[in-house]
Order: structure tokens, then sequence, then C-alpha cells
């Protein structure tokens, strides 16, 4: 997916686009909101991530403006948790808010939320032997059935995908799966796999173990 | 009103004051006006007393002739007719001529001086056989013989009927007076509570604004409640002002400390990424820990401020339960994803309460975000909103996570208190205390209980109907 990241702290900035390229995203940076605008104007995007303080003004009337142009959906990143702010902006027309500091497996959650709810049309659906995978909905086509994933299953089913034939380590899967705070075992990922394999089977998938090193996805 | 009763009573009303006032100058004008009328009532009837006894004793000397060097006089009967006029008084006369009695009362006394002019008449007060009498003195010369002899006519009169006169007068000039004053409060209380009419409007129109209204007050007032009105709208002014500065600087000092904060958590997710040892990960997911742990912390605390502030005043707005319910799981239904819980929602509205919107979702979201925190992967978490008698709405959030350990569940809505239970997970303990706050600003209360079958916890936020 493409995103527009509007937002002044660079470092935060940086970090955040650092992150998103992890996943396969591609993202631009503006640090103004008159940067902003001309980002808008020479390129397509999927998502805005839009920070609501800003040093040439305030994102909320930045959003107000461009709502009556674009339909680009967009997530408000706040420093702000009061409640009356989040009415505030979603009133102006934001599609949902996300307070800093985030999770990104939150925010990954949300933007696939907010698209899946503007039913904006699907970048890419992912062949999986005779399934098609579609990551932002978060179903899974098969024999002409749409089957929804629960959220868990569906990022790893992601990580998979994306990485064909690659050996990845239950650590690596685990960072994906889980918020970085939390303290699970390795264990946990083996019940996710198993779920996975038992999806993916009519359609050919082959989810292998690689003993004492993780696991690896094939497919025809 | 204590404010009021700790005044000296003469600053307790201005109502009161005015009327007091005005009673009391109608009481000085009451008095003053009986006392007019009846020293003029007393002052005409003795005039009148004396013009008569002038005449009376005119007359007598105008009845004197002299017949060859005597003095003659038939006492004419006008003359004491008319004083039967004045009332049943005893009627004293003595005719005179050179000291010598010519007919009467001898021992009546007469003038030392009296009045020579022809036409004037002396006219004393005095004590005569045991009465208060009124005296008068006419002179006239007749000539006997050849010889002037002045002769004096003297005539006097009792005072029981003039004294009579004045205090019947007296008598009704004073019920006059009662009845002037008594008007006089009447309209005086009318004239207060009149004149007071825009005072009192003017508290109505500020007492029926909501609490947090610091809109000018716009309104037509008399020249003397403008001084008021105008200083009243500078302290909402400067009111309203500090609130939102103190809004401004909340705001500006969470974006300081969380921006830094994201910063430090993106790097240090990015950093988890790239790492290979164990050991090093376990460091970075510390960092992640403290980050999430202080941002929650700054944020609760941001919100238990908010609460307290907004509790104060507390606004009345229509909010609907269901709606509210619905609109707060939503916003909380990707962070449920993340652990693929699902928040089943069974709300049926409406379920009107009278508060603060925000304050009212900023409780159910601190129990629900708990529940979140607090349930293990891939269960679920029932919000019902039912009826629980016909005073009070109920909105119970039940998970299937670890429950409260039975001990300390009384002390969980304490500031700063979490669970004995909660190993792991990043609290600050002031979740409950923020709901526990909103529901009693708002009469409710909050219950926390375990369900029949012992698993998870219950949490139910009890409000008043509206």
């Amino acid at each position: 997916m493409r995103f527009l990241l509007v937002e002044d702290n660079e470092e935060l900035g940086a970090a955040v686009i650092a992150r998103l390229s992890l996943d396969g995203h591609a993202v631009d940076l503006a640090t103004t909101l008159a940067e902003a605008e001309e980002w808008l104007a020479i390129a397509q995007y999927d998502l805005m991530l839009l920070d609501v303080m800003l040093p040439d003004g305030d994102g909320r009337e930045f959003l107000r403006k461009t709502r009556t142009v674009e339909r680009l959906p967009v997530i408000v990143l706040t420093a702000r948790s009061q409640v009356s702010d989040r009415v505030d902006t979603l009133d102006l027309g934001a599609d949902d808010y996300i307070t800093k500091p985030f999770d990104f497996g939150e925010l990954e959650a949300r933007c696939r939320a907010v698209l899946r709810r503007r039913g904006t049309p699907t970048p890419a659906l992912i062949p999986l032997g005779t399934a098609l995978f579609d990551p932002s909905g978060g179903t899974l086509l098969q024999n002409g059935d749409t089957k929804p994933l629960r959220n868990r299953e569906l990022r790893l089913l992601e990580v998979f995908a994306r990485n064909k034939g690659q050996i990845l380590s239950k650590t690596q899967l685990l960072d994906r799966l889980f918020p970085q705070d939390a303290e699970v075992s390795e264990n946990a990922i083996e019940v996710y796999v198993g779920r996975l394999r038992k999806r993916l089977q009519e359609a050919g998938v082959e989810i292998e173990t690689v003993r004492g090193i993780g696991y690896r996805m094939t497919w025809p | 009103m204590s404010t009021a009763n700790s005044l000296p009573f003469w600053w307790r009303s201005i109502g009161q004051r005015l009327t007091i006032l005005l009673a009391g100058v109608a009481a000085v004008l009451a008095i003053l006006s009986w006392w007019t009328v009846t020293s003029f009532a007393r002052e005409a009837a003795e005039q009148t007393q004396d013009n008569v006894l002038v005449a009376s004793a005119t007359t007598i000397a105008e009845a004197l002739h002299s017949e060859q060097g005597t003095i003659l006089l038939e006492l004419p009967y006008s003359a004491f007719a008319m004083l039967d006029a004045i009332g049943q008084d005893r009627v004293f006369y003595r005719v005179s001529a050179g000291g010598e009695t010519l007919t009467g009362y001898d021992d009546l006394a007469e003038p030392v001086n009296p009045v020579g002019r022809p036409g004037a008449a002396t006219v004393r007060t005095m004590d005569y056989r045991g009465d208060t009498v009124r005296a008068v003195t006419v002179q006239r010369t007749v000539l006997a013989g050849q010889q002037p002899v002045p002769v004096l006519v003297t005539v006097a009169q009792t005072r029981t009927g003039v004294q009579a006169i004045g205090a019947e007068l007296s008598q009704t000039a004073a019920g006059l007076s009662v009845s002037l004053f008594i008007v006089a409060v009447g309209l005086g209380a009318f004239a207060a509570g009149n004149a007071l009419q825009p005072l009192n409007s003017f508290a109505q129109a500020v007492s029926r604004r909501g609490p947090s209204d610091l809109r000018p007050l716009r309104r037509q007032v008399p020249a003397e409640l403008s001084p008021l009105l105008i200083a009243l709208n500078r302290l909402m002014e400067r009111l309203g002002h500090s609130i939102r500065r103190s809004e401004e600087f909340i705001v500006e000092a969470a974006h300081r400390v969380r921006t830094p904060l994201a910063t430090v958590r993106v790097q240090a997710e990015l950093a988890l990424h790239t790492v290979e040892k164990e050991e090093e990960k376990q460091m970075l997911r510390r960092i992640i820990r403290a980050v999430d742990e202080s941002s929650r912390s700054a944020s609760q605390l941001l919100d238990h401020a908010t609460v307290s502030f907004r509790a104060d005043t507390l606004a009345q707005d229509h909010v609907d339960l269901a709606e509210l319910a619905t609109r707060v799981s939503d916003g909380l239904a990707p962070t449920a994803d993340m652990k693929d819980i699902a928040i089943i929602l069974n709300c049926k509205g409406p379920a009107d309460v009278r508060g603060d919107a925000i304050l009212l979702e900023s409780a159910l979201r601190n129990v629900l975000d708990n529940s979140i925190k607090y349930s293990p992967a891939e269960t679920a978490i029932d919000v019902t909103l039912d009826r629980m008698d016909d005073r009070y709405w109920r909105l119970t959030v039940r998970d299937h996570g670890r429950g409260f350990s039975a001990p300390c569940l009384p002390d969980l809505t304490a500031r700063f208190q979490r669970g004995t239970n909660v190993d792991q997970v990043v609290g600050s303990g002031l979740g409950l205390t923020i709901a526990k706050e909103v529901l009693d600003a708002h009469g409710g209360r909050i219950e926390l209980t375990t369900p029949d079958d012992g698993e998870g916890a219950c949490v139910s936020l009890i409000l008043p109907a509206a």
C-alpha cells in the first residue's frame, strides 16, 4: 500500500517509514501541511496518516479542507487522548484515530479496518495455490467462498505469503503476531500455524516445520 | 441561603431594606400630617372661640350707653346666644367702669393694660373658679355727662367644647394617618419589588445557564446593573480564557511527552527486527513495555484531570447509552482484534441518561479497555445494556479473563490501586478510579462482581435513567 505520512517530527517520521517499509508499504513523508498538499497533488495514496499538531497549522483544519475534495481515507495520529478530541476529529471526517505512541500491529489493524469500511478497491489479491488471499480485506477466497480470517491468522498468513519458500524463524513470526509488550512463549505460534495449515490444506498450500529453526510456506 | 444569613440583618435583602426604608418615610410623613392636621384643627377651634368671644364682648360693649351721666347697660341676649354655638360651656362676664363692676362676676380678673384701640380686644387664657377659661376684654369709652369713662367688657368661657372638637379632629386625623401609612407601606413593598424586578430577572438569566456556559451574557439591563453585567462578562471571559489555556497546556504537554515516546517505541520496534540475540530482544521488549506504561499513565492522568475538572461543572446532555456503548466498542474493536477478542454488543436503545457525554464515554472506554487488557486471546467480551429497575440503567461489561481476586475487590476503584493478579499487564491503576468518579458525579455507581460461573470479571455501570 502507499501511505502519505504527515508528521512534523522527522525522527518519528523516519522511523515510522522504516517500520512500514519492513511490511512492504511505500510511504512519503510530509513535515508540513503545505508539503502534504504538494504530495497529494502529484501522487495517489491508499491512506493518509495525519498528525494534528503541525508547525503550519492544525491538522484538523486541513482535514476539513481536504475532505471536501478528496475521498482519501485518513487516520489521525495524535498525542491527545481526550475523548472530546477524538469525537472532534471523527466529526471532521477522519476515518479513525490512533494515539501516540502506538503499536504497529494496531495501526495496521486500524488501517485495514478503515480500508474495509470504506470499500476501497483491493490493491492486490495474492494467489495461494487455488485460493486467493485478500490481505487488506482479511479474507480468503476459495471455491467461490469468501472466508474471513481472524486477525492473528491473517497477520501470520501475510508474512508467509510475502516470503514464499523462505524459512521464517519463530521469533520473527512472534514479533509479527503479538504486541511488542506481551510476554509470550514460542509455543503460542504453533497453535496459529496449525490453524493456517488446516485452512489452506484444500488449496494445496503447505506449511513445513523446519526443525530447530522455524517454518516455511510453499505453494505450487 | 447560608451566605445571606451570616450577613447583618440590614444587608440580607435589598427588597426588605427598601421596604423598611419606605415604610419609615411613610411613618414620618403620617405622624407629621397627623400633627399638622391636629394643631391646625385646634387652632381653628380656638380661633373660632376667640372670634365669637370678641363678637360677644363687642356686642355687649356696643349696648353701653349713658343717660344723664350714668352708664347704663341692657345685656343683649344675642351676646350670650352666639356663645352657645361652641358647646355646653359655662360663660362668665364682667362689665366694669374705672375698676368698679357694673354687672357680672366681680372676681373675674381684668387685664392690667387692656388694649385701648377701638375694635381691638385683649385675649387671655386663665384659671377661673377651678376651670381654664378663655377671656376676651374689650374697652369702650363712654361719655358719662361730659366725662369720658373707660368701660371694660370681659367675656370668658370654659374650654371643654373646644378641647372636645380638637380631640375629635385629632382622632379623625390619626385614623387618616394610619390608613395613609398602611397604603404607603403596601405601595413601598410593591415599588421595592418592582424596582428589584430587573435584578431578579438578571439573576435568573445567570442561574439558568449551564455550568459550563461561559458565553458573555447579552442582555438589555438598567444602567445600574450594567457595571455588574460588564464585570460578570469579564469574569466569564477570563475564566473561559484560563480554562482554554489549561486545556491547551494539557494538549501541548501531552504532545511534547508522547511524540518522543512514540519515536522511542518505533525505534525499538525497528531494532527488534534487526537484532538476533534473544537477550537483546528481551531488552527491547522491556523498553517497549516501559514506553507503553508511561504513555498509558500519562493519558490516564490527563483523563483523570479532565474528569475531575468536568465533574465539578457537570453538563446535562441527553446521552443514549446504547449509542455510546456502540461507539466505544467500535473504537476499541481494532485493539480487541489484535488479540482476536470479540466484543459482543447487546445494547438496544434508546437508553437516555443525563450527563456529560465525554465523561461517560471515558468511563466506559476505561472499563472496556481494562477488560481487553486482562482477557486472554480469542475470548469474548459481552457489553450488555439493561434496565435494572424503574430508576436505573445498567451497562455491564463482562469478560472471560482472570477476574478479580476476591479479597481486593472493594479496593480496586481506589486511585493507583491494582489487583493482586495483574502479572505482566501494563496498567496505572487509574482506569476504574476514573470510571468510579464519573459514575459518582452522575449519581450512579460502579459494581465489580465475579460472574456466577466464576469465570472472568463483571463490571456494571449503573446510571439513573433520564
